[in-house]
């Protein structure tokens, strides 16, 4: 099966409009782009979009009522939704330290959830 | 009345910086003045990833980021004040601050740096019409909000402006379960990172459109709904092209300013295009030993320079400080933006350098297949062909020693964008 995916590559404010042919699921060719930089960009991007996710999540007895978190490593896209829901219902008790682990493998990757900031209990 | 060797006014990440950039330099005597409950200035909230590549070749969040720097500060035994605000500062560096501990307190010092930051445009400096209903915030404010107060500030929502924090917050809010409806843009390009515009709205469907402002608000109480319209080469409303949009919400990310109250008082020559101070080659202002950096000279989209120019802010003071005053060893060049360029950074040069000079710029509009070019007088020294330059990104040409050796007698420096 033979398709096309158009995206802008993001390697530079020219956002070149970068189309990439996929045959059975492989990356044959790419056209559009103006460098290097957006051959490569296109050919991960089109099989597998990847995506840090940064959020927040609630916690008690802190000197703030919120700890940023992020996921130290990229999950696939498609799997976003599903780890904000996974990250939405906890609550963490303070203090917390910069790289706690707040959820181990999220969405079944091998990417943990951490903090990104200290919260000092109060 | 007490006195201090170097009191840094502002604990971002241009104010931490130029601290450990200072104790680096041999300063004993650093005293950092925030009037916020903590270190690290608009970081904190800033929780989204894509800080420090070219500082830590790593990309962190804003708080870890900060966290790098207050960690130094802390490590080197740096004094700072928190919930302190400075209130005055004078032409003999005479610094007033206030906090509920001590009240209204001066302190001289020999030298100061100005790291305030900068505030977003408020609403007011808009011509939007209607009344004034609740749920209209500044997209910095609604970051704050979600971001360290756990509150969301509504459902449904339009943004107005597309500069970064503008679609780094329509990223969150969705994320968050809200439904951010559209993002409308007055300019014909948007002033956003590419990858912000990628990750954060065509990730989530999230429509840009530009060429289009807000040219109504409904709702007495609360915001009920907004009117979106095209805009013609002026920038006025095309009449019939109205789209009407449902919302609780309206995030403004209209642009920041230099926050330089402080700096008026002073009395430091503002630059009348960056808002911030116009500082020669060591960062310094043109009151004697007050130094600029960070986003309270110029807006800055990247930390890695802030903490850069701000590490030099810092050096410069300590040299300063040990040589009490610089004596001018050449006559003062001006560095002018020309055709295409909207500013520099600096806007003169007051010594003889020894190092390559880097002058920061912003252009006026997007430029591809043109030249940076650098003149000295009427000479051109350097003429680089870029394949794209845009307003959004900081650009920079290098000012070499030797080169301003050669040149001795000249009175400008002029950057400017032509044909390659
Ligand atoms: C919302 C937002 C998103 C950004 N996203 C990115 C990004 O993704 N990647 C990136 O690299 N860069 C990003 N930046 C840019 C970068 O974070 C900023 O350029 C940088 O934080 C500026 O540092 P600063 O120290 O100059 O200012 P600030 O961080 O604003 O710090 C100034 C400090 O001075 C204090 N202050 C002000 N006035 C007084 C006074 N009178 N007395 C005492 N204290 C005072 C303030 O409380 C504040 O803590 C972003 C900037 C903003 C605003
Ligand atoms: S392909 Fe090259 S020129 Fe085009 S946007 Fe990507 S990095 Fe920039």
């Amino acid at each position: 099966m033979k398709e096309e995916k158009t995206i802008t590559c993001i390697g530079c404010p020219m956002g070149c409009q970068v189309t990439a042919v996929l045959e059975d699921g492989k990356v044959t060719e790419v056209t559009g782009n103006t460098c290097a930089i957006g051959d490569r960009y296109a050919r991960k991007e089109v099989i597998c979009p990847m995506r840090v996710v940064t959020s927040t999540v609630r916690v008690k007895g802190g000197n703030l009522p919120v700890v940023s978190v992020k996921t130290n490593g990229d999950i696939p896209k498609k799997q976003i939704a599903e780890c904000m829901r996974q990250i939405r219902d906890i609550e963490l008790t303070a203090p917390i330290v910069a790289g706690d682990v707040i959820v181990k493998h999220i969405v079944g990757t091998d990417t943990n959830v951490i903090a990104t900031k200290d919260i000092q209990a109060v | 009345m007490e006195e201090r060797q170097i009191v840094i006014i502002g604990g971002g990440p241009a104010g931490l910086s130029a601290a450990v950039a200072a104790k680096n330099a041999g300063a004993d005597d650093i005293l950092i003045i925030e009037r916020d409950e903590r270190l690290g200035g608009i970081l904190n909230q800033c929780i989204h990833n894509g800080f420090g590549l070219h500082t830590f070749k790593e990309e962190l969040t804003g708080p870890e980021y900060a966290k790098r720097y207050i960690n130094q500060v802390i490590d080197f035994g740096i004094d700072y004040l928190l919930n302190t605000m400075v209130v005055d500062i004078d032409d003999k560096r005479q610094v007033t601050y206030m906090n509920r501990e001590e009240g209204l307190v001066t302190i001289k010092a020999d030298a100061v740096i100005l790291a305030m930051g900068c505030r977003e445009r408020p609403r007011g400096a808009l011509n939007i019409p209607g009344y004034r209903p609740a749920g209209i915030y500044t997209a910095g404010t609604a970051q704050r909000l979600v971001n360290m107060e756990g509150y969301m500030p509504g459902r449904k929502v339009v943004i107005l402006g597309s500069g970064d924090i503008g679609l780094i917050m329509a990223r969150r809010m969705t994320l968050e379960g809200a439904e951010v409806k559209v993002v409308a843009e007055i300019m014909p390009f948007s002033g956003g990172l590419k990858r912000n515009i990628v990750q954060c709205l065509d990730d989530f469907d999230i429509p840009l459109k530009l060429n289009h402002t807000v040219v109504d608000i409904r709702g007495r109480e609360r915001v009920e709904g907004v009117t979106i319209a095209e805009v013609d080469e002026n920038r006025k409303p095309i009449p019939g092209t109205e789209e009407d949009y449902d919302c609780d919400t309206l995030l403004l990310s209209v642009g920041l300013i230099p926050e330089n109250e402080l700096s008026e008082k002073i009395g430091v020559p503002l630059d009348p295009v960056t808002h911030g101070p116009i500082v020669n080659e060591t960062f310094e202002t043109k009151v004697s030993g007050v130094f600029a950096c960070g986003n309270v000279l110029h807006v800055h989209d990247l930390v890695d320079f802030v903490s850069e120019e701000a590490a030099k802010a810092g050096e410069n003071a300590v040299a300063f400080v040990k040589a009490n005053y610089y004596e001018p060893n050449r006559q003062q060049i001006d560095i002018l933006a020309g055709e295409g360029v909207g500013y520099t950074v600096p806007q003169t040069i007051a010594q003889n350098i020894d190092e390559p000079l880097k002058v920061r710029f912003r252009v006026r509009g997007i430029y591809q297949g043109k030249a940076v070019s650098v003149y000295f007088d009427n000479e051109r020294i350097q003429h680089k062909k870029k394949r794209i330059i845009a307003p959004g990104q900081m650009e920079e040409v290098l000012i070499k020693p030797e080169e301003l050796n050669a040149h001795a007698s000249i009175k400008q420096i002029k950057v400017v964008i032509e044909d390659a």
